[in-house]
């Protein structure tokens, strides 16, 4: 009989399970392995194996929830079948209206983070105040501490919540920036060509 | 129908909407930042301008030119002002090498948008609680079990007046000058010269002052005169003979104002 509850009945972690999965229905936020430790009063080992043991129960297709891991910790959230019930019936208040311009501020913060405004707008070309102040209120970047200068600007990083909204388990799953945009080497020779046909 | 002058050009900007010359002068007048301005945006709309038009009129596409060219530069002076220099000083290609290796990296950040995008869109089914995190619990703070009477004891000791603190040991005591008067003329009937520092050496410094004191009313009562070769030299005492005072006095002052005036000039 495919009974989930009975695969983890017949577990010795089977009541830790139960725990950690009440920690997870009440947290509003990714909780790593160690703060579901902490809270259970048990060790970390045991609680990854109720980890796998809920992650097995919350698979699409067999329930509403998923055990997703994300932003360095587990969350529960809706499957993707509920998803146009969840849109008719709430809003996505953080990347909702996030501009061309916001984004590329966010990238340079994820890629290059901790950074600074100043070194946003070296980049981008244009101030980049309001867009980090937008991706501030949105809870997507946070202050950071400063650069080491008297005086120095406010740096700013990703937060969690960005690595949740965009389904990311930590910033180093990112693409490579290597991989991504037009080589260096391309740019310099399409330089020179403009240069060369001005000069002929 | 006539062309719309550039100056005329109509913008929207995130920072900036309006007529082109008025974009001008606010920058300018350095009320608007240049480096709120996208210059982008503002060839964009030259562009959907001229295409409208459907002709090409070179002359409002050169003044478009010379002003825009002159916004860029200041606006990258501004973005700039540290690197203008050093940027100088590079050799073409060094320069272009510079100017390559930028735009790689914006190219890079843009790309890197693009793949945020992306995911974003793939993502639009993944639904989570948002929400503040559930407050954690405070510590419950134990105190110590607690005596009435030790509470009693210790507001009665909090009750009882601060003993007064004596001041003796700040108080001056001053010997009275009539002390020193009697002394000076003591030594002064045996003896017709003295030497004020020696006779006080011992002495503290308020009984010195008050002796200084007793040596200033004898001076006044023409008992005796007083000369100084210095400021802070020894200071001599002489008994004044009653026929000689008069001078006595005067030729001391005129050597003590030349040893001054000597000293000061």
């Amino acid at each position: 009989m495919d009974s989930p509850l009975r695969l983890i009945a017949a577990n010795p972690v089977d009541r830790l399970a139960r725990t950690v999965e009440a920690l997870l229905v009440v947290a509003s936020a990714p909780l790593s392995a160690a703060e579901l430790a902490e809270a259970a009063d048990d060790d970390v080992e045991r609680v990854e194996t109720a980890l796998g043991l809920l992650s097995e129960r919350y698979t699409d297709q067999r329930s509403g929830i998923v055990l997703e891991r994300v932003a360095g910790g587990y969350a529960f959230r809706a499957s993707r079948e509920a998803a146009d019930a969840c849109s008719r019936l709430f809003e996505r208040p953080v990347e909702r209206g996030l501009s061309q311009a916001a984004l590329e501020t966010l990238a340079i913060v994820a890629y290059l983070g901790p950074c600074s405004r100043p070194e946003v707008a070296r980049i981008r070309g244009v101030a980049a105040d309001s867009a980090v102040a937008s991706l501030v209120e949105r809870g997507l970047v946070a202050e950071s501490g400063r650069e080491s200068a008297p005086g120095g600007a406010v740096r700013y990083r990703t937060t969690p919540l960005f690595e949740r909204v965009f389904g990311l388990d930590s910033l180093a799953a990112l693409p490579r920036l290597d991989d991504l945009g037009e080589d260096e080497g391309a740019i310099r020779e399409r330089l020179l060509e403009v240069a060369s046909a001005r000069a002929s | 129908m006539a062309p719309t002058p550039v100056r005329e050009l109509e913008l929207a900007l995130d920072a900036f909407e309006g007529p082109f010359d008025l974009l001008l002068t606010l920058l300018l007048k350095e009320e608007l930042e240049p480096r709120e301005v996208d210059i982008a945006a503002i060839v964009l709309a030259f562009v959907e301008y001229a295409t409208e038009r459907g002709e090409l009129d070179l002359e409002a596409c050169g003044e478009f030119l010379v002003l825009v060219s002159a916004l860029l530069e200041l606006k990258a002076r501004v973005l700039f002002p540290d690197e203008a220099a050093e940027l100088g000083e590079l050799e073409p290609e060094e320069a272009a090498e510079e100017l390559a290796r930028r735009l790689a990296e914006y190219r890079r950040m843009k790309e890197a948008a693009a793949w945020l995008v992306e995911r974003l869109a793939g993502e639009q089914d993944r639904w989570f609680r948002l929400g503040p995190a559930p407050l954690a619990p405070r510590g419950e703070r134990r105190l110590a079990p607690q005596d009435p009477a030790a509470l009693a004891s210790a507001l009665r000791s909090l009750a009882v007046p601060p003993p007064n603190v004596s001041l003796g040991h700040m108080a001056l005591r001053f010997p009275p000058v009539s002390q020193f008067l009697e002394r000076f003329r003591a030594l002064l009937a045996r003896r017709r010269r003295l030497d004020f520092d020696a006779e006080v050496g011992g002495l503290s410094r308020v009984e010195q002052a008050v002796a200084f004191l007793a040596l200033l009313e004898l001076r006044k009562t023409g008992e005796i005169e007083l000369a100084q070769a210095a400021p802070f030299a020894p200071i001599r005492i002489v008994r004044a003979e009653p026929a000689s005072f008069e001078e006595g006095v005067t030729r001391l002052d005129s050597e003590r104002m030349d040893t001054w005036t000597a000293r000061s000039a």
